[in-house]
């Protein structure tokens, strides 16, 4: 006798279930199916080409009409199941109940809902099903229509991409650091999210929702955290599914996160299974579809009575985007005994990172080109040993079983008119003539063609024409690279950063080819600096890429202790401010330094008291002497001609001035200052880094002095009549080190590399000077504030995460 | 086994690290920018210094006191710097993070 089959829930998985039963065996069951949709089943990954207009609904029906009735399915159609009554034996819906011998549970997902106020105004929805789609296509047909996309995973970005190629202008506001960070490695992150940025599309990341706000019911805009506020006339959350286990779970079935389910797919009840995103399977519930087609497999083998067993195998992903070409597939996280194998073309926007573990790919990334996808993917799953192709294994099957490339080979068959050298249109017959002529190294062709002399991308191969010209006579040069993640110099990343307008650290990493995949405790905090110095206005700081110091606005002591130093403008204090301090010494238990560069430490204060120490100073109106960072530190000053009888001008208000000017700046290395008001130099401001000295006549700028390990008097740069000048020359200086020295070189060492003659020619032109002093000011615009005032307001990143002293021993 | 709640991920900066005070001594807690979770002790074995502090690279941490790289899986010094911190296992479910206080007990008794 035919047994009753009724499956709740047509969606993908038990179409696909379906498909298989009535191919092996038509009359075996015959089949009620239920779904709370009006419609039977239908491409659900096919909604984002919808969206886009790629294709209509009609194209993506996997089951029509005729398909059920030929099959003598029943339909149920917009019909909800109220409960499952399984002493009975049958499925109650909300138009009468059905009889079963065997019940499938196919009853998916539900999206999540961040429950932000204001998440059930009207125009706030998830992107789920065909009634979605339509809301956000009809948006289409609004002229000037905004629409914003919580979530940067999968489905966020399919929704913003679709919608925007629909003339609608659209934000997606990510909570983590990069796009899409299940499936995609930083690299791979930032390349995603600057072609997203050429179709038009905002991408915040990094950025928290706080609230939605309506309007008369609707939804007017999203606010975030920090107080942007993106207005919309859409809100589509895609943040995530949870499996809808209500109906299994009201009928008393084994549940989790999923419908618990076996091997052959069956739940705690032997008549009731289950398949598709409503499971769980060994721990693991499932959002991609291959795994869901290898369940409706197995689940149809289990109904007609033979032996099958479901397999959880890894799953690669693609991003349904036109112009977006992404692969992923595996785990690519870095681990002990995992190797990477990374490529990158930056000019093509290509980035490949493969990860190996005893001779296996178990993982790929790959954006730009993912021809090979499906065939890194194979070798994922099948564990082939790589060993023997692994020389040429990142170019693809392609390349396999061929000789290894000579890079020098293929220099060495450009023609003479192959242009080397973009910036300045040089080829390689001009350089090659150049080599003969006696230019045996790359300064000697840089200085007779002008090759790689400007943004220096090309110097690689320029070497390369010189060890083709010369042969055995040539010495690759052995510049010093910033560290092990980079084959470049400080000073090619410095103008790399520039040419190439690198604004992040991924772009950083991705566009000059880093090695590992996010920097290093050598390379991170100086490629920060850079990238802070130069685009002040678009990078933000990283603290995670700063020294402890930097990051807790404190120096940390040999015993972990911290020592506080607020400023003092020029080294004056009054009676208050003494007071405030005194006060901070007995409460925090504090010991007193009065330091060389006048003003008061305050040492022993235990890290999670910092910011209580600073909300008492800054009450008492002082703010960070910034004792501990690669900055402007201080500005020393003698007591100048308002008391002294030899002083000749006012070196205390000159210093007060330089320091109200610089404070708070990030330089490469740290920067002092001193003020002396006559040639006798209480100060001591020519072993400073900038030291002014005033005379009867007016000022002495020096520069480029140290006291430290080595100890060097300045020299003169330059002498003036007014302080307006002083303060224009000295900003100008500071500026240009910023902008050019490499991190962790003090002035002296910059100003020894580059000549105290290029700093004069270059601060003496009148405009380059003060469009210096305009970028430092523009700088000084995001940087001039107390970080200790911020900080406060961040306390609890200074205390500890727990607490478990007081947990009972076992 | 038993694991504590000691707090949300989110409560950790990426590529950043918190302190969880312990009987057996503070326990650093590290988020690698691949979102991933180790429990280590914070104290270097060269100087002492706060792990917690350093700056946290792939699955390495770098000591803040004297460049010292660790391992954040095997608790083994990296280069040529030898020397090992104890590691702890630490789990994630649904974002919080379950720390394991009987293995903690465990080694302080030890």
């Amino acid at each position: 006798m035919t047994q009753k089959l009724v499956v709740i829930g047509a969606g993908m998985a038990s179409g696909r279930m379906l498909e298989h039963l009535f191919d092996a065996d038509p009359d075996a069951y015959d089949v009620t199916l239920f779904n709370a949709e009006p419609r039977g089943n239908y491409n659900r990954l096919m909604l984002s080409p919808v969206l886009s207009g790629d294709k209509t609904y009609d194209e993506i029906v996997t089951h029509d009409a005729d398909w059920y009735a030929a099959n003598g399915v029943t339909c149920r159609f917009g019909e909800r199941v109220v409960e499952i009554d399984r002493a009975r034996k049958v499925v109650v819906g909300e138009q009468g109940e059905v009889p079963y011998d065997k019940l499938v549970l196919g009853t998916g997902s539900n999206p999540f809902m961040i429950p932000l106020p204001g998440h059930d105004l009207e125009g706030v929805i998830p992107y789920r099903d065909l009634e979605d789609t339509q809301a956000m296509m009809g948006l289409g047909d609004t002229p000037g229509a905004r629409a914003v996309v919580i979530g940067g995973g999968l489905l966020g970005l399919e929704a913003a991409a679709g919608m925007a190629a629909r003339g609608i202008d659209v934000a997606v506001v990510h909570i983590m650091g990069h796009l899409m960070e299940r499936q995609l490695d930083e690299a791979a992150g930032y390349l995603l999210r600057k072609s997203l940025a050429d179709k038009g599309i905002t991408v915040m990341c990094q950025a928290n929702s706080k609230e939605i706000v309506g309007e008369n019911g609707r939804v007017k805009a999203l606010r975030l955290d920090d107080g942007t506020e993106l207005p919309c006339d859409l809100l589509v959350m895609a943040v995530g599914i949870r499996p809808n286990i209500k109906l299994a779970e009201t009928a008393g079935l084994a549940t989790g996160k999923g419908i618990h389910v076996d091997d052959r797919m069956i739940t705690s009840d032997a008549d009731v299974l289950a398949l598709g995103e409503c499971v769980e399977h060994r721990g693991a519930i499932f959002g991609l579809v291959a795994p869901l087609y290898d369940q409706a497999k197995v689940l149809a083998s289990t109904l007609l009575g033979e032996e099958a067993a479901f397999v959880n195998k890894e799953v690669s992903t693609k991003l349904k985007v036109t112009g977006c070409d992404l692969f992923s597939a595996g785990d690519f996280a870095e681990g002990e005994g995992r190797e990477d194998i990374v490529f990158r073309d930056p000019a093509r926007g290509v980035y490949k990172r493969l990860v190996l573990q005893d001779n296996r790919i178990v993982g790929a990334v790959m954006y730009g080109d993912t021809a090979d996808g499906a065939w890194f993917y194979n070798h994922i799953k099948e564990g082939t040993d790589v060993a023997d192709m692994r020389d040429t294994l990142i170019f693809g099957p392609a390349f396999q079983g061929g000789g290894t490339a000579d890079p020098l080979a293929a220099v060495a068959a450009l023609p003479d008119d192959a242009e080397i050298c973009g910036c300045n249109g040089v080829c390689k017959g001009t350089i090659v003539e150049a080599i003969e002529g006696g230019a045996v190294d790359l300064g000697a062709v840089r200085a007779t063609t002008k090759a790689s002399n400007s943004c220096g991308t090309c110097t690689g191969l320029v070497e390369q024409v010189l060890a083709v010209t010369l042969g055995d006579d040539f010495a690759m040069p052995a510049a010093q690279p910033v560290c092990g993640c980079t084959d470049l110099t400080h000073e090619d990343v410095r103008r790399l950063i520039k040419s190439q307008e690198l604004k992040s650290q991924p772009a950083v990493w991705q566009e000059l080819g880093w090695k590992t995949p996010n920097g290093c405790h050598v390379c991170r905090p100086a490629v920060n600096f850079y990238l802070l110095a130069d685009w002040p206005l678009d990078y933000m700081d990283d603290p995670q890429s700063r020294f402890v110091n930097e990051r807790n606005h404190a120096n940390i002591q040999k015993d972990g202790t911290y020592s506080v130093m607020p400023r003092m403008w020029g080294g004056m204090t009054d009676a208050a401010e003494l007071r405030a301090i005194a006060d901070a010494a007995d409460k925090y238990g504090a010991a007193v330094k009065v330091t060389g560069g006048q003003r008061i430490d305050l040492l022993g204060v235990q890290k999670e008291d910092l910011p209580d120490i600073w909300r008492d100073l800054n009450a008492a109106g002082m703010v960070s002497g910034h004792a501990y960072s690669k900055g402007l530190r201080t500005v020393k000053t003698c007591v100048g001609k308002d008391w002294c009888r030899f002083g000749t001008q006012d070196s205390t208000g000159l210093g007060i001035r330089l320091e109200k000017l610089l404070w708070g700046s990030w330089t490469p290395h740290k920067v002092k200052l001193g003020v002396s008001g006559c040639p006798r130099n209480c100060a001591e401001a020519t072993c400073k880094d900038v030291g002014v000295v005033c005379v009867d006549s007016g000022y002495q700028v020096s520069v480029a002095g140290a006291a430290g390990m080595e100890v060097k008097e300045t020299e003169p740069l330059v002498n003036v009549t007014t302080e307006d000048e002083v303060v224009e020359w000295v900003t100008a200086f500071i500026q240009l080190y910023r902008e050019q020295a490499k991190y962790l070189d003090r002035p002296y060492k910059w100003v020894a590399k580059v000549g105290l003659d290029w700093v004069q020619e270059t601060l003496g032109d009148r405009a380059e000077r003060a469009a210096l002093v305009e970028r430092f000011e523009i700088s000084q615009s995001v940087y001039r504030t107390d970080p200790w005032a911020a900080e406060v307001a961040k306390s609890e990143r200074y205390a500890p995460l727990a607490n478990l002293m007081l947990e009972a021993a076992e | 086994m038993n694991w504590i709640d000691i707090g949300h991920i989110d409560d950790i900066p990426e590529r950043g690290a918190r302190l969880v005070k312990t009987r057996a001594g503070c326990v650093a807690v590290f988020r690698t920018g691949a979102d991933e979770v180790f429990a280590a002790s914070d104290s270097c074995p060269h100087k002492g210094g706060p792990l917690s502090e350093g700056i946290v690279h792939g699955r390495h941490v770098t000591c803040p006191l004297h460049n010292w790289v660790f391992s954040l899986e095997t608790g083994e010094a990296q280069g040529a710097d030898e020397g090992r911190i104890a590691t702890y296992p630490i789990r994630v479910e649904e974002g919080r993070l379950l720390l394991d206080a009987a293995e903690l007990a465990a080694r302080s008794a030890a």
